[in-house]
């Protein structure tokens, strides 16, 4: 929302500077975000006066000019057609920035000649696009700022523009009568109130107007008349000035008048060209297919419900909303139909957004207009177009009647100071509320009809507030919840959460934050990319489907790194994703991946590709650190994205999956543009049973002072017997006296034949109560070797 | 016996290494060695020579054995040092690589603002990215014709044909768990609630994702005075600055009323960023006091209870600590950002040790 200092000043009557208004609307919520001021870039240049002018010796179009200026006489050579001797002109010395051509003038030869400086036209310095010649100022004395001498004789030139933003629940100040209203409540001015007489209509309105029964939740009240007569054509400059200065284009008296005051008074009108309607005017729903050119040199088509006003001819405007072309006014309009109407503004709001056409009308009606001010307005503009365009007003002819917006709210006192925190006292609460034009009663507080937002006594505390300042608030302690010490307040999962990424952290891996999104090929490579996890409104297909999985979003982002030279990689990534498109069909995972080698080729010659027991590691560590068991199953069988023989799930029985580590497919690497080997682990932090804590305490600790004694074995097995089956057998022939059981050697071929290895294992034997004999040994080690037989069928190596 | 004295120190003297030091020994001192010998023939001799050779006997002996003891030190000693002569190493060259992780700066953020908000006893909590637009909008005073819905540029979930539900949404902002909280939790209640959020937007200064921390605390007598204290006790901590000033401008935001945006004094000069200071305002956050329609859309008593909320984007406020430029590259992965912003594992930001470093 736009608006000129001077404008402003038509309803408020204020000393206050430009500096003290801006800081005072941000205050109040209507936040400004620029003030423009055309003196700013106008304050260098200084009157001249040309004393002599002779034409150019070497062209016949330029003349050299002698200009007396506050620094003396000047040469400027000038090309303007009005360029003679005896005029005043406004003089841009050699060094000064001309707005209107993006230059900095210097000091020139033109064709020989010195020329210092120039003389401007009115575009150059972007005061209209006037350029058939240089300014020539009727009064001035040479040297006097060009800027004071149009302060005096041309005001509207050097006019302050405020831009500020509007929220959502103010469309009063999308009036500056309304954002005049809310300065005088602060105190920075009075408000001035016009009075007018309603003019009197001199024959009764031939074009009657009617509202269908089923329209008139829709559209409650209509207001309109003719007046016959208008000469429309160009509006004065002081009209033309003001709307330019807001950023719209001036287009005739008639147009221009409506479009003042939409802002002026927040009150959108419309104009008809009363000789190209035919018959009576009707308020109605569309039934659908009608098709209106718009005055936006638009075709649109109805839908059935819209609103829409039309003639014997057919729609003839989009309700509220936009007027249509055919009995749109021009230049030679003598007839003229006003429209003054009130529309609702949800069903604005909807129509606008189904035809999606954005005008000042519709931004304005779905926000809300002041259904008090129907009549007023069309009194108000009537009378602006008999002063600026002449003519007879008819009778008013009106249909329904304004809408009943009357309401009124508990103002307690005691409650907004116990809300805001603030010490205002009762008088200036009321005081505030009656400036802003609630009218109190008693403590009801009578909601002015301008503010469709106030609807309850929260907002009454709102205003007082905004009013009071909020710049003032003082902060004051949030009392303690609980005396002492504050207790933790993470969840475990939360926790655990933490402590996976600062272990992925410290086993080296870069966490990355992707998106949550993803593009179909890849979601559906990872058993996603279905309807139920799409947007409806993607904004890219890189980004059309929410992810299956982490581990699409990580390939990516390692192949986005491979293409910058990147090669070896390790990333993390915590976070969610999804099996579903309900709320609540999200589960956290914790993924890491690693790429390529283990590190850059060194000197010692200890660099080398990663392998799955890369990831086996990572997944074990940071299993460990949040507390998952450290007795599980590694079971096969994970999805289709992992190497079928080299993953393994790490799992708590076959149904509860805490993780994933292996491989990923070739096919997916490929298809994914990553080069060099790839592995990688998840885990379903969710699916790990939280410990049963009973306490800090750990458990005695139980230290034998008998020495253990490890012992050496090597079984001969067929090839597809898995380690950690041997090592739970080994493990369960004496499970008080072993400790521990580690593979240290695999053997496959060679002198064992086809499909036959040897897994070596050492075993580590704690005695409790009496020290090791060899015989003790013999029997334990005789138990291991019989037990790993029964399991693998592996004989001990000779 | 001083002749077999100066003999075998001497020998010992010349020895040439530890074998030869062992054939002296067993010559002088070993059982069948010359001392041995003479110690034999004691018992040959009046009780008057014994008492004067005995003692002699034994004292070279000892000095004997002495002598060996300190020379093999010293040939040790020789022997080590020959070895250390040849064992050279370049070490000027590089270590075995040793990868470094980090942690992404809204992992860390969120941390940060965790421990200073628990300080206040404000717990966590957490809602679903995918929610009803029931939660996401009407619970939060933002009903279906409001333009707030238009202008939040909202992504919608896919409806199968048939389904005539109003179609869920990508959460817009942390804001519905809020509700979700106080069905859960009931009142008083203090919570802040971090996550991503969505919105259709993606420019200079948008992506399509990013991150929120929602706080909401609700009691019988909390005001907006309150909610400024709490404010400023938290720009203070995180930014880890002695003093702030922060400005409260009405707003309008359909939970709050009163709503404030706050803006933060700081100043900007060569492209860095001060707290604090100077005479620049920058808006960081969203507040006010919570809609009574949003505490009762909680299902908790608007005319007993009453509180404040507030929102802030992580990723902005991370970008503002730490001088990260650009919100785009937060989701971008590049290893070079990811490196030069990320922070060390054991980096935890805690009240009494620090935030940052």
């Amino acid at each position: 929302m736009k608006f000129t200092l001077s404008w402003l000043k038509d309803h408020l009557d204020t000393d206050a500077s430009v500096d003290e208004i801006a800081e005072t609307l941000t205050d109040l919520g209507l936040e400004v975000e620029e003030i423009s001021n055309p003196a700013d870039r106008l304050k260098d240049f200084t009157l001249g006066y040309v004393k002599h002018a002779e034409k150019h010796p070497d062209a016949d179009k330029l003349r050299i000019c002698k200009v007396d200026t506050d620094e003396g006489e000047m040469q400027i050579i000038c090309g303007a057609p009005n360029a003679r001797e005896g005029i005043t002109v406004v003089v841009c010395k050699p060094g000064m920035y001309i707005p209107g051509l993006d230059i900095t003038i210097g000091v020139g030869k033109i064709r020989g000649v010195e020329s210092y400086g120039m003389m401007a036209s009115e575009r150059e310095l972007e005061l209209s696009e006037e350029h058939d010649g240089i300014i020539e100022l009727p009064s001035g004395a040479v040297g006097d700022k060009f800027v004071d001498w149009l302060a005096e004789n041309d005001p509207s030139k050097v006019d302050t523009v405020i831009e500020i933003a509007i929220t959502p629940n103010r469309p009063d100040a999308l009036g500056i009568y309304g954002i005049a209203r809310d300065l005088a409540a602060r105190g920075l001015g009075t408000l001035k109130v016009k009075d007018y007489a309603p003019v009197d209509g001199s024959f009764s309105c031939p074009i009657n107007v009617s509202i269908d029964e089923d329209t008139l939740d829709g559209c409650p009240h209509f207001t309109g008349r003719l007046i016959k007569g208008v000469t429309n054509g160009p509006s004065p400059q002081w009209l033309q000035d003001r709307l330019t200065a807001i950023g719209l284009r001036p287009i005739s008296k008639l147009v221009d008048i409506t479009n003042f005051f939409t802002y002026d008074q927040n009150r959108p009108l419309h104009v008809f060209d009363a000789d190209k309607v035919v018959g009576d005017l009707r308020v109605h729903r569309a039934t659908g297919g009608e098709v209106l050119m718009a005055l936006d040199d638009k075709e649109y088509t109805l839908v059935a419900g819209q609103m829409v006003i039309s003639d014997d001819n057919g729609a003839e405007s989009i309700a509220g909303i936009m007027g249509g072309l055919a009995t749109g006014v021009t230049e030679n309009t003598v007839d003229v139909f006003l429209e003054s109407a009130f529309w609702d503004h949800i069903q604005i709001a909807l129509a606008g957004r189904a035809l999606k056409v954005n005008s000042d009308a519709r931004y304005r009606f779905e926000r809300g207009v002041d259904p008090e001010f129907t009549l007023e307005g069309l009194e108000l503009a009537t009378l602006m177009i008999l002063d600026l365009c002449g003519g007879e007003a008819s009778d008013v002819v009106v249909a329904g009647q304004a809408p009943n917006h009357a309401r009124a709210y508990k103002l307690d006192a005691a409650r907004v100071q116990s809300l805001v925190g603030m010490d205002i006292p009762e008088a200036e609460q009321r005081q505030t509320l009656t400036h802003l034009g609630f009218r109190l009663e008693g403590n009801q507080a009578h909601v002015p009809s301008w503010r469709p937002d106030v609807q309850g006594s929260a907002d009454l505390v709102e205003e007082v507030a905004r009013i009071a300042s909020l710049t003032k608030l003082v902060g004051k302690p949030l009392p303690r919840i609980t005396d002492g010490i504050p207790k933790p307040v993470m969840t475990p999962q939360q926790r655990r959460q933490q402590m996976a990424r600062r272990t992925c952290a410290a086993l080296g891996y870069n966490e990355v934050v992707s998106y949550t999104f993803i593009d179909q090929p890849s979601a559906a490579m990872f058993g996603g990319g279905t309807d139920t996890t799409m947007l409806a409104n993607p904004i890219s297909s890189e980004m059309s489907h929410l992810r299956p999985a982490l581990l699409p979003g990580l390939l990516q982002a390692a192949a986005r790194n491979q293409a910058r030279g990147y090669m070896d990689l390790a990333l993390f990534e915590v976070g969610p994703a999804f099996h579903g498109g309900e709320p609540g069909e999200q589960h956290n995972l914790i993924t890491g991946l690693l790429v390529g080698r283990n590190g850059p080729k060194d000197v010692h010659g200890e660099s080398r590709s990663i392998d799955v027991f890369d990831a086996k590691a990572d997944i074990e560590a940071v299993l460990a650190a949040i507390g998952a068991p450290a007795k599980v199953q590694v079971l096969r069988g994970a999805q289709a994205w992992w190497h079928p023989g080299r993953h393994g799930k790490i799992c708590l029985g076959p149904k509860k999956v805490m993780g994933v580590f292996g491989e990923l497919h070739p096919k997916v690497l490929s298809e994914m543009g990553i080069k060099g080997d790839a592995v990688a682990f998840t885990i379903w932090p969710d699916e790990i049973p939280m410990p049963r804590k009973s306490g800090a305490s750990r458990g005695a600790l139980n230290q034998s002072d008998l020495q253990a004694v490890e012992r050496d074995f090597a079984f001969v097995v067929d090839d597809s017997v898995e380690a950690l089956t041997l090592v739970n057998a080994a493990g369960g022939a004496d499970k008080a006296l072993i400790k521990e059981v580690r593979v240290f050697d695999e053997f496959i071929g060679g002198s064992l034949g086809e499909g036959k290895k040897s897994l070596a294992i050492t075993v580590r034997l704690q005695p409790t109560d009496k020290t090791l004999k060899e015989k003790d040994i013999e029997a334990v080690s005789e138990k291991i070797v019989a037990k790993v037989t029964k399991a693998t069928g592996g004989t001990l190596r000779g | 016996m001083d002749d077999l004295k100066s003999k075998y120190l001497s020998q010992i003297a010349n020895a040439a290494d530890e074998n030869a030091l062992e054939t002296i020994r067993v010559a002088a001192v070993g059982k069948k060695g010359e001392v041995a010998l003479k110690m034999r023939e004691l018992g040959k001799m009046t009780p008057e020579q014994r008492q004067e050779a005995g003692p002699a006997l034994n004292a070279l002996k000892n000095e004997i054995n002495s002598a060996i003891m300190a020379k093999k030190a010293g040939l040790a000693d020789a022997a080590l040092d020959e070895r250390l002569r040849t064992e050279w190493l370049d070490v000027t060259l590089p270590t075995r690589a040793r990868r470094t992780g980090t942690l992404h700066p809204v992992s860390q953020a969120q941390e940060e603002l965790t421990a200073i908000f628990a300080e206040l006893g404000f717990s966590v909590a957490e809602g679903p990215r995918i929610d009803t637009d029931w939660y996401n909008f009407d619970a939060l005073n933002i009903p279906g014709h409001h333009p707030a819905r238009a202008e939040m540029d909202t992504f919608y979930m896919h409806r199968a044909e048939g389904d005539d539900r109003p179609p869920h949404v990508l959460r817009t902002h942390t804001s519905p768990v809020q509700i979700r909280s106080m069905e859960k939790m009931g009142a008083p209640l203090r919570i802040i609630c971090p996550g991503g959020v969505y919105r259709a937007d993606y420019d200079q200064t948008h992506t399509p994702m990013f991150h929120q921390v929602e706080g909401l605390a609700l009691d019988t007598d909390i005001s907006m005075a309150n909610l400024k204290w709490t404010l400023e006790e938290f720009v203070k901590a995180f930014f880890e600055v002695d003093n702030v000033e922060l400005r409260f401008r009405a707003s309008h935001f359909p939970f709050t009323e009163p709503s404030a945006e706050v803006d933060i004094r700081c100043s900007w000069k060569d492209g860095t960023l001060k707290i604090g200071e100077g005479d620049d305002w920058m808006e960081i956050l969203g507040s006010g006091m919570v809609h009574p329609k949003v505490i009762a859309a909680g299902g908790i008593d608007p005319d007993v209870y009453q509180g404040f909320a507030f929102g802030i984007g992580i990723d902005r406020l991370a970008m503002l600590k730490y001088g990260i430029p650009d919100l785009r590259a937060f989701f971008d992965s590049d290893l070079r950002w990811l490196r030069h912003y990320g922070f060390q594992c054991l980096d935890m930001p805690s009240l009494h040790g620090g935030l940052s470093r």
